[in-house]
């Protein structure tokens, strides 16, 4: 549907896309995350044909958008992060003048109808644009882009700005949306994109530095399993006991308390050793006060992911051997204790 | 080419420009009129059109200083941009509005003539000539306003710069008498918009003086559209 070669973006001497390649299939909701700056808006702009690349192809459809901007653009509906509204056109009368600049063939008033009603603006038909609230402005965005049922849509930051209740009929809207079309949407908001996208491709400093599914990031880029675990007892007698387990690869002790401290553990991919050291520690008199599994969150990779001074290029590579040999951990489960 | 050509002139009445640029043309057509041609009692319309040159350098202007600058403002020009639809409809689209509400003014004018007609003895070309010549005028003007307008992201700045080269233009008879050198004099006067415009007021219905117009204004709209290009490959 969707793909994106080699492609760079220089605005002067300021690379802002730098050597990006990636996919996005039919039918596929896509999340492109990043911080601010990242090189995401860029990367929009040059698919849907309003600024263009460097160097690098991008291609919708087999059709390259420079060579074809006009089939291009009429495949994609484009919501930027600011939505283009004229201030002072009504809502209706707004509509009608995208619908005619598209030049869609369908009947006007029902389409516009059936537009309004998916995104909830009927209500707000005939009142100037200005005097809507940001939450309406954002949804008059979004039906702009549904007119003409584009296969495609690009929504930049769609959510931004909006209060807590807005964001999530917002997401429904772009969830139910999805269901027949593709979605590339971008945002910094990490449990907004693993609330909705089927993949994520994060993206820093005009690199891509990671591409999966939400659960398989967050899995992945722990690495070997790791878990912290409370142990009341003398450290060094303790560490004796926990350095015969073969499978350890390395612990870090923090003293908590008088008696007690936490070992963060890290053990081989697939072992799990957390039965054996419970029965070896009690046997050795040391009491386990706490244990829990550590697992990175979306928000914990990301972080990792875009804080790391060189990214690893290959992440995505060995994310994709991973799921498979994965056991389910709880995502988003930081500190849970059993 | 027609949803931004609609669009445009309809906001020219949702916001206060079209009515002062109207309002404020008909106000000194009006005053020019009755100063001129009834106080006199004269039909020919030279001296009144040749007044309303002048008018013009005010006004174009407040026709064209919005056409873009709002666009890129409210980021509206991504809309169009990603629109199938090509830069040179929607820049077209812009201008034929501007020239329309132009010509929607000449044509409200045309009262004076008719009544001029009515009461009086009319040499009816010399006043098509008149009209059409300076409707030509208004035209390159505009395109002139227009290419301004897409340089720049502020109404105000768009509209000092282009009332600033079009008093230049204005002017250009006075710079070119100005210089003693025969092939700058030349190229001032054979530049000059308003030495092709007084060719009209003349009577005189000349092609090649139709044509230097709309290559004037072909110039200045070719030049919007390749500026607007060039921004999106920069």
């Amino acid at each position: 549907m969707i793909e994106i070669l080699n492609l760079t973006k220089r605005f002067g001497n300021k690379v802002a896309v730098d050597d990006v390649s990636f996919k996005v299939e039919k039918g596929e909701i896509v999340g492109f995350l990043g911080p601010n700056g990242a090189g995401k808006t860029t990367t929009m702009n040059i698919i849907t044909g309003y600024i263009s690349s460097t160097s690098g192809v991008c291609q919708v459809d087999g059709l390259d958008v420079l060579k074809n901007p006009e089939q291009v653009k009429s495949k994609i509906g484009y919501l930027p992060e600011n939505p283009p509204l004229y201030l002072d056109m009504t809502v209706y009368d707004y509509l009608v003048f995208v619908y005619k600049l598209k030049n869609i063939k369908n009947d006007v008033q029902k389409h516009i109808k059936e537009v309004m009603e998916t995104v909830k603006i009927t209500a707000v038909a005939h009142r100037i644009i200005k005097n809507l609230s940001k939450g309406y402005k954002q949804r008059v965005g979004l039906a702009q882009t549904l007119l003409g049922d584009p296969e495609i849509l690009i929504l930049d930051e769609p959510t931004a700005g909006l209060d807590p209740k807005q964001i999530n009929e917002i997401r429904n809207v772009i969830k139910s949306l999805g269901k027949e079309r593709t979605v590339i949407l971008s945002s910094h908001i990490l449990p907004e994109v693993s609330a909705i996208c089927e993949r994520v491709v994060i993206i820093n400093n005009g690199k891509i530095v990671a591409e999966d599914t939400p659960e398989n990031l967050s899995k992945s880029m722990t690495g070997a399993s790791s878990f912290k675990v409370r142990i009341e007892g003398d450290e060094q007698k303790v560490l004796d006991v926990l350095h015969t387990f073969d499978e350890i690869q390395n612990i870090n002790s923090v003293k908590k308390d008088e008696n007690a401290f936490d070992y963060y553990i890290e053990t081989a991919d697939d072992a799990d050793i957390r039965r054996e050291m419970f029965y070896l520690l009690a046997q050795n008199q040391m009491p386990i006060l706490e244990l829990g599994a550590q697992s990175l969150s979306l928000e914990d990779v990301f972080l990792k992911l875009t804080t790391v001074e060189q990214p690893i290029p290959a992440a995505s590579n060995e994310v994709k051997e991973d799921i498979s040999e994965n056991t389910a951990q709880e995502a988003d489960n930081n500190d849970g204790s059993i | 080419m027609t949803a931004v050509f609609n669009r445009e002139l309809k906001a020219y009445f949702t916001s206060p420009t079209g009515y002062i640029f109207l309002g404020v043309y008909l106000l000194f057509s009006g005053i020019f009129f009755v100063a001129i041609n009834l106080q006199n009692t004269i039909t020919e319309m030279a001296y009144y059109f040749s007044n309303l040159t002048v008018i013009l350098v005010f006004i174009v202007p407040l026709l064209t200083m919005r056409l873009f600058t709002e666009e890129r403002r409210n980021k509206t020009d991504q809309l169009l941009l990603t629109a199938p639809i090509t830069v040179t409809k929607i820049v077209l689209g812009k201008y034929f509005s501007a020239i329309c509400l132009f010509g929607i003014t000449l044509i409200i004018t045309l009262v004076y003539p008719l009544m001029m007609l009515l009461y009086g003895n009319l040499m009816i070309f010399p006043i098509i000539a008149h009209y059409l010549g300076f409707y030509l005028l208004g035209c390159s003007l505009i395109a002139v306003g227009v290419f301004v307008s897409c340089t720049t992201e502020s109404q105000i700045t768009a509209a000092i710069i282009t009332f600033v080269i079009l008093l230049f233009i204005q002017l250009s008879g006075m710079v070119a008498s100005l210089f003693n050198n025969a092939i700058v004099k030349k190229v001032i006067d054979w530049l000059s918009v308003m030495n092709r415009y007084s060719e009209f007021t003349t009577g005189i219905l000349s092609v090649s003086s139709i044509i230097f117009f709309i290559s004037f204004a072909a110039v200045f709209i070719f030049l919007t559209i390749q500026t607007i290009e060039k921004r999106r490959w920069s």
